[in-house]
């Protein structure tokens, strides 16, 4: 077995590396030998000091002196210039920052921005040197530089990033870390491609792998892995926000999960990068879009929404907008438009302008700006493959029941005589006429109230401002809705007779109803109800000829609308008009009419009918199996105006169109709007200097621990310039030139030798590195809130490795829900071993997120979190020490350990040992645990209860029928897996 | 380590919140740092190895207590800690604490259009606009007589302590976004709360409490939904959010050890843990695991000294009699008695959220439902500070999320947000007076108007903070509670 930290004195070594470090490196200008470099020294400083009144904004511009662009810093102005090249003594700007006096120093006092000495010194020094300008690094589009070639130092170079990496560990006066041992490696290959640990046996591959190339194997082997999907995810659903609720207020739950899956895949399947982009933000545009293309369009719905009673739909329009732009521009390009929705952007050259014109490309999503988003069925996997088989299935079906036989023919002539017998007996309806609503104060006027239609019915006339209009759109046997509130509506028709007969109707109401027939009461029922078929029956005397029926529904408030169907005959309507007709005087339609129904009841075709409602019911229980997600509906785009202020309720700017900011490449789509497909294109253009650079910059983090510039959400001028500007740009041309191959930008990073160096870091090179920047070691970190949880499952064997579906709800304390409302809600564990599954299915619950994955800095995802911060808390100590899930999975791990069949409290130690660090342990370790165990098992031998109890944990049992000792034995071994589980070095990848 | 204060162009000048004990003084970190001595892991290997043959004996390890980011004040504090009585769903200023009798006599009358025409409006919308009368007869209390409204007689004994504010505004006229921006400065979600910049300001004064707590009580009317958000941290490391005790369950989550491990068990294992953390750390040295060995043990003392905190069988008689609790039960009452206890044992923020106080309909009965529930034991509050001494140095705020319109919703009314009432009092903080006013109907704040960053400004000021300068760099750009506005509310300053 390798011991993790290689050798006898690790300092030692480390120490070595670092013996140059002192001599002359530096990472920033401070030396006055130095080349002053403009977008590293002074932009930032400009940036922070200078910008705010000076800078993009026009609305604050101070003196029309703008310090953010070169003609604005150079340009002559009255009397004097700004900065002159080579002569700070003649420059204003220099004057005006070592001003004496208060009223003339920049920047003002009132600020609080003073400058420090040094600021001012490297200004002085810069405009000395020539006052170099140059554009915004990130605002350019990056070309490929050539590769360096410095001498290689004992094979550290290993793919072209490390290229860059060591020629700067020799300007820096630094060498590379050694390479960490092979169990240090694969441990970090397996946390960090998978973010899950390897099984000894897996250590040991690869450990005793003697063949060259072992490494890159290993790598490759990793990336086939379908659990490389999910780790990629759980960082990319922190950067898009998803989640399972809605967020605002009442925050109820969405369905959204196939989203999930699809991220899962895509990185598994490696989607091209550009495709991704796409399919996400304009899926629902593409031609033909396919199911998996919509699925990917419901990024667009993941931002928060409201239900909250009393919300303004323009409100949180406006919000739902705001949103978009800020993540969006957040997620794919790493800027901060959403800082223009006020003003124009302080630092950037982002407008005012800029931020609408970019909401304006999402104006086209179907949405509410209050009310749950709606879901839509996924037609995919294998529910998809059983209901096309019953669909084709119902086709068929339906084939023979319309296919005519002579013997069908026959029985339909035949039948016929006796359904015209009774069609003769019925009565004709006239369409419905509407008129109301009428108002009233409340419910009871508006039941009680003989507005004018009671009077007198005259279609012609009109009562202030309501008129009769025509309603054959209200068909008899539906239930259907009308509109307003404490009103009153009414609906008249006429309805013929040959002689005079009893008329029974069956009515629904939502509230009250009446019904009048030629003048007379003839049905009444004050009720507050919601409508629904059949509510009511009401018999009518109908004199022969025409019959005049008056109906009046009233509402108080809520739902509204009423039912109406006749009970004269199991013929519906139009069957029975067709048959009054003489045979001869039926049109074509009259007599398919006609047709289709005797298909529906001729007992030849009975077998037929009863398999197609078979069919139809499977049909449907299929569709309801279904998952559902969120999806994005293109809809004529609302006109999007420039919101002064950011204020929802100014209507006074102007309306925009699609657009993106104008320092950046130019959209190419002629005169036509453009649209979100439009965007995703631009998004991925070549000539697009952010997209690539925010991507593998992010991706770098994953590996690195950090990005190669922070923040990583900035590319702008508040940002960090690169501390490896070349290698960024590097990548980034190499990302698009690989065809946006996300797999191929793992591999040259994990595969490069700077990857594989090791973590250990003496005092010198913190001091001289404390971030380490420079990249002369590999970072250790703790592991992300859901894989400290997988670890433990996996190690403990409990661990559920099933691959995408819906999310699911592992152990949670009672009550930590109380606090939501609207509707009140408690949290149930999912069922069976759900509970067992990876964290990133947890239920994302925005209001309350899991309490375990919350201590452990999961964000709740409410805005886009392309970086989560690391703490280190009293909190974590009490979820990995308290929750059931960590203390079930100690129960599972030591009967693992009693079932491993290792010899003695060593062998034993060993085999726990491996399982959880992959590594020996070594005597003073040994020593502490043995102490504990001792004196745990003869605890637990005196009080077997509570180790029974103990191994209770969860959902496991104690073992049955075992002795008191073995159930001592067992707790006490768990006390040791507690305790393995909880070590720095089981949740920190180094 | 992420990158939040490692920019080359902005050199690291607070300690890094995510080195804790990294860039403390020397002389504050605790003898785990391996500073330049190196001969911390050693006294401690050699106590812990003592520690494992002396179960459950109090551990010798120290906690390293965050010190704050602020070196030193920028004024001197007035007071120390906060206690934020959160009056949740949107307390009526017209029933409580803004005398309108104008308001009175146009009962029943149309609100005049010339307040409400194109201003935003909730549940109201579209709806025929009514005055409705004040609910409750007012009162003058105290020497200052300050007048309230009767619904609050216990608080009327303590009148000359508060100043009422009559005067605020704020900016989001729905329960979740209003939350957000009383809490956090913006109606953005996810940005730190309060108390989260707090304690990442100044630090803790406790080493076995986390230093923001939040208290939760419902009663009196509809329970609004909060979401945990408002206490979150926001940008701020996860270290600074709030801690929310639950009146049901464990007080504190995970504070309970697991089922048959005793809390001798538990320490065997805590101590056995960090004793494996410090022979790792022997070997690869990493600041990570010093801290990680002190937050275990700070760990280890809340689960001992949040059961105590709870446990109020200590309390006198007249004590539980003053604040009208026996306590346990989760009430604003027993919340009141707990955010005294937690204030003298050092925590810096205490959050009480009463939800009770979303009024849309009889809101005569109803105000008074929920005023019964909070008055004495808001009132009790000051008083107990007062005998402890503690009132000089706490500032006590009370405060919904928005009012109430002086229009009629039914029986009741709507949200308001252009002119509502809260109060102040304790540490620092004028008693026995009013600032600002609402014009003659309760509208709109017309004079001295206060916006919510003037009360944040207010609060950090008290706390010896200029808002300006208390600052994380995030997104490119240096955040700040008040964001970019706010002012001190001087006149109201003791």
């Amino acid at each position: 077995m390798v011991e993790m930290v290689g050798g006898q004195m690790p300092l030692a070594r480390n120490i070595a590396v670092v013996v140059t470090l002192l001599a002359g490196a530096r990472l920033q200008a401070a030396d006055p030998e130095v080349q002053v470099d403009f977008n590293r020294d002074i932009r930032p400083i400009l940036s922070t000091h200078c910008f705010q009144c000076h800078g993009p904004d026009a609305g604050k511009r101070q003196g029309e002196l703008r310090l953010d662009t070169r003609d604005g810093a150079m340009a002559p102005r009255k009397g004097h210039r700004t900065i002159v090249a080579g002569q700070p003594g003649d420059s204003e700007l220099f004057r005006r920052i070592t001003a004496e006096s208060a009223d003339d120093r920049m920047p003002p006092e009132e600020a609080k921005k003073p400058l420090t000495k040094s600021q001012v010194e490297l200004i002085s020094r810069w405009i000395k040197q020539g006052a170099k300008w140059k554009e915004h690094w990130a605002w350019i589009t990056p070309s490929r530089p050539a590769l360096p070639s410095p001498p290689d130092y004992l094979d550290f170079v290993r793919t072209p990033v490390d290229r860059f990496l060591l020629e700067r560990h020799y300007a820096e006066g630094l060498i590379p870390s050694s390479p960490a041992n092979r169990v240090t490696l694969v441990r970090r290959a397996f946390l960090d491609l998978l973010g899950l640990p390897p099984t000894p046996e897996q250590v040991d591959t690869f450990v005793n792998d003697a063949r060259p190339g072992a490494w890159k194997r290993l790598v490759d082997r990793l990336l086939t892995s379908p659990h490389y999907g999910e780790r990629m995810a759980i960082y990319w659903l922190d950067v898009v926000r998803y989640a399972d609720s809605n967020g605002y207020h009442s925050d109820e739950a969405r369905q959204i999960a196939p989203y999930r899956d699809y991220v899962i895949k895509s990185f598994n399947n490696n989607l091209r990068f550009d495709r991704f982009v796409t399919e996400q933000l304009a899926g629902d545009l593409l031609p033909k879009a396919d199911a998996t293309q919509k699925v990917a369009s419901g990024f667009n719905m993941l931002l928060q929404t409201t239900s909250e009673g009393g919300a303004q739909a323009k409100e949180y329009l406006a919000k739902y907008s705001a949103d978009r732009v800020r993540n969006t521009s957040s997620i794919f390009l790493g800027v901060t438009l959403g800082c223009a929705q006020c003003h124009d952007h302080k630092y950037d050259p982002f407008t005012m302008s800029d931020f609408y014109r970019f909401g304006s490309f999402f104006a086209d999503i179907k949405e509410r700006g209050v009310g749950n988003p709606p879901s839509y069925p996924v037609r995919v996997g294998a529910i998809d493959e059983s209901l096309k088989a019953v669909e084709t299935r119902i086709a068929g079906l339906q084939k023979a029941l319309v296919t005519t036989t002579p013997e069908l023919t026959a029985a339909q002539a035949k039948w016929e005589t006796t359904a015209e017998a009774e069609a003769r007996q019925s009565v004709s309806l006239s369409p419905w006429s509407m008129i109301g609503p009428f108002p009233a104060a409340n419910f009871e006027e508006a039941h009680a109230k003989a507005f004018p239609p009671e009077k007198e019915v005259d279609l012609k006339k009109a009562y202030d401002g309501l008129k009769w209009i025509a309603a054959a759109k209200f068909v008899d046997g539906k239930p259907h809705t009308l509109a307003g509130q404490n009103c009153a509506t009414y609906l008249f028709r006429t309805i013929t007779t040959k002689q005079p007969r009893k008329l029974v109707v069956s009515l629904g109401s939502d509230d009250s109803i009446k019904l009048w027939l030629n003048g007379s009461v003839s049905f009444e029922k004050k009720i507050l109800r919601g409508v629904a078929p059949d509510q009511d029956k009401a018999t009518l005397d109908l004199v022969a000829g025409e019959n005049r029926l008056l109906m009046k529904v009233a509402n108080g408030g809520g739902g509204y609308g009423f039912f109406f169907r006749t009970l004269q005959s199991s013929l519906p309507a139009p069957v029975l008009a067709a048959l009054k007709l003489p045979a001869a005087k039926r049109n074509a339609a009259q007599k398919k009419t006609i047709a289709d129904h005797y298909r529906q009841i001729a007992p030849a075709l009975k077998p037929v009918r009863d398999k197609l409602a078979a069919a139809g019911k499977q049909k449907a229980e299929l569709e309801k199996q279904l998952p559902r997600t969120l999806m994005t509906v293109s809809v004529k785009p609302r006109p999007i105006r420039i919101l002064p202020r950011g204020n929802w309720m100014d209507d006074s700017g102007p309306v925009v169109t699609p657009g993106v900011p104008g320092f950046l490449p130019a959209l190419e789509v002629g005169d036509r709007r453009a649209n979100r497909l439009d965007l995703a294109r631009w998004i991925v253009r070549k000539d697009n200097p952010l997209t690539a650079r925010a991507f593998v910059n992010r991706l770098w983090k994953l590996y690195f621990g950090r990005g190669l510039t922070a923040p990583l959400d900035d590319l702008g001028a508040q940002g960090t310039r690169p501390v490896h500007p070349e290698l960024l740009d590097w990548l980034a041309v190499e990302f698009i030139e690989s065809g946006w191959n996300v797999k191929h930008m793992v591999r040259l990073i994990v595969n490069s030798g700077a990857y594989r160096q090791n973590s250990l870091v003496g005092a010198s090179l913190r001091e001289r590195d404390p971030y380490n920047q420079l990249l002369a070691r590999q970072s250790r970190f703790r592991l992300d809130a859901e894989i400290v949880r997988d670890n433990a499952l996996a190690v403990s064997g409990l661990l559920v490795t099933r691959v995408g579906g819906p999310s699911v709800k592992p152990y949670q304390p009672a009550g930590y829900w109380r606090h939501m409302n609207f509707p009140a809600r408690t949290w149930k564990s999912s069922a069976g071993k759900s509970v067992y599954r990876r964290g990133l299915y947890t239920w994302w619950q925005r209001m309350f997120l899991h309490p375990s994955l919350l201590a452990f800095d999961a964000p709740s995802r409410e805005e886009c979190t392309v970086e989560r911060p690391r703490s280190n808390t009293p909190q974590q100590a009490l979820v990995l020490l308290n929750d059931p899930t960590y203390v079930e999975a100690a129960a599972a791990l030591a009967e693992r350990i009693i079932d491993s069949k290792s010899d003695g409290f060593s062998g034993r130690l060993a085999w726990a040992f491996r399982r959880v660090l992959s590594r020996q342990p070594r005597p003073e370790e040994a020593r502490v645990l043995k102490s504990v165990f001792d004196r745990h098992l003869a605890d637990y031998k005196a009080d077997p209860a509570s180790a029974g109890r103990a191994l209770s944990a969860g959902r496991l049992k104690p073992p049955l029928k075992a002795t008191a000792e073995a159930v001592a034995e067992r707790a006490a071994w768990m006390s040791l897996a507690r305790i393995l589980l909880n070590l720095h070095e089981t949740i920190n990848r180094s | 380590m992420t990158s939040m204060t490692s920019s080359t162009s902005r050199p690291v000048t607070t300690p890094d919140p995510l080195l804790p004990g990294n860039a403390v003084p020397l002389a504050r970190r605790c003898f785990l740092g391996r500073s330049a001595q190196g001969i911390g892991s050693l006294a401690l290997a050699t106590m812990l190895g003592e520690q494992l043959n002396a179960t459950a004996a109090e551990p010798a390890v120290q906690v390293t207590k965050w010190p704050g980011a602020l070196k030193t004040l920028h004024f001197p504090a007035k007071t120390k800690r906060v206690i934020f009585l959160c009056m949740a769903g949107g307390a009526s200023h017209l029933e409580t604490w803004d005398h309108k009798p104008k308001l009175a006599e146009m009962n029943g009358k149309p609100m005049p259009e010339s307040y409400t025409k194109g201003q935003p409006i909730a549940q109201l919308q579209g709806k025929k606009l009514t005055c409705l009368a004040p609910q409750h007869e007012f009162k003058k209390y105290g020497k200052s007589g300050q007048s309230f409204s009767s619904i609050f007689p216990h608080l009327g004994t303590v009148a000359d302590e508060m100043c009422i504010i009559r005067s605020m505004k704020t900016e989001a006229i729905n329960h979740d976004p209003a939350h957000t921006f009383m809490n956090t400065g913006t109606t953005i979600s996810g940005r730190p709360s309060m108390g989260a910049w707090l304690t990442y300001g100044l630090g803790a004064e406790t080493d076995n409490l986390p230093g923001f707590v939040v208290l939760t009580s419902v009663g009196g009317g509809q329970n609004q939904p909060i979401a945990s958000r408002q206490w979150h941290s926001g940008f701020l490391p996860s270290r600074f959010q709030g801690v929310h005790f639950h009146s049901k369950g464990d007080p504190v989550l995970y504070v309970k050890n697991p089922d048959g491990v005793t809390r001798g068990r538990q320490r065997d294992v805590i101590t056995a843990i960090q004793k494996l953390n410090q022979l790792r750390n022997n070997l690869v040295e990493d600041r990570e695991i010093s801290t990680r060995i002190s937050q275990y043990e700070l760990a280890f003392r809340m689960q001992a000294s949040v059961p105590k905190l709870i446990d109020i069988s200590d309390e006198p008689k007249h004590v539980l009699d003053l604040y009208g609790t026996k306590g346990g039960d989760g009430s604003f009452a027993a919340n009141c008695l707990l955010a005294r206890r937690l204030a003298e044992r050092g925590v810096r923020f205490v959050q009480l959220y009463h939800r009770g106080w979303d009024h849309h309909g009889n809101i005569k009965a109803a105000a008074a439902k929920t005023a019964k529930l909070v008055d004495q034991p808001a009132a009790a509050l000051l008083k107990d500070l007062k005998q402890r001494d503690m009132l000089k140095d706490t500032l006590v705020v009370w405060a919904g999320e928005f009012g109430r319109t002086p229009m009629a919703q039914g029986s009741g009314r709507d949200h308001h947000i252009k002119g509502f009432s809260i109060w102040m009092a304790g540490g620092g903080i004028k008693g026995g007076t009013s600032y600002g006013n609402t014009d003659e109907l309760g509208y709109n704040a017309v004079e001295n108007v206060v916006t919510v960053h003037d009360v944040h400004a207010t609060m950090l000021r008290l706390l010896g903070i200029d808002h300006e300068q208390l600052t994380f760099p995030f997104q490119g750009r240096d955040f700040r509670l008040t964001d970019v506005a706010g002012n001190v509310i001087k006149p109201i300053l003791a």
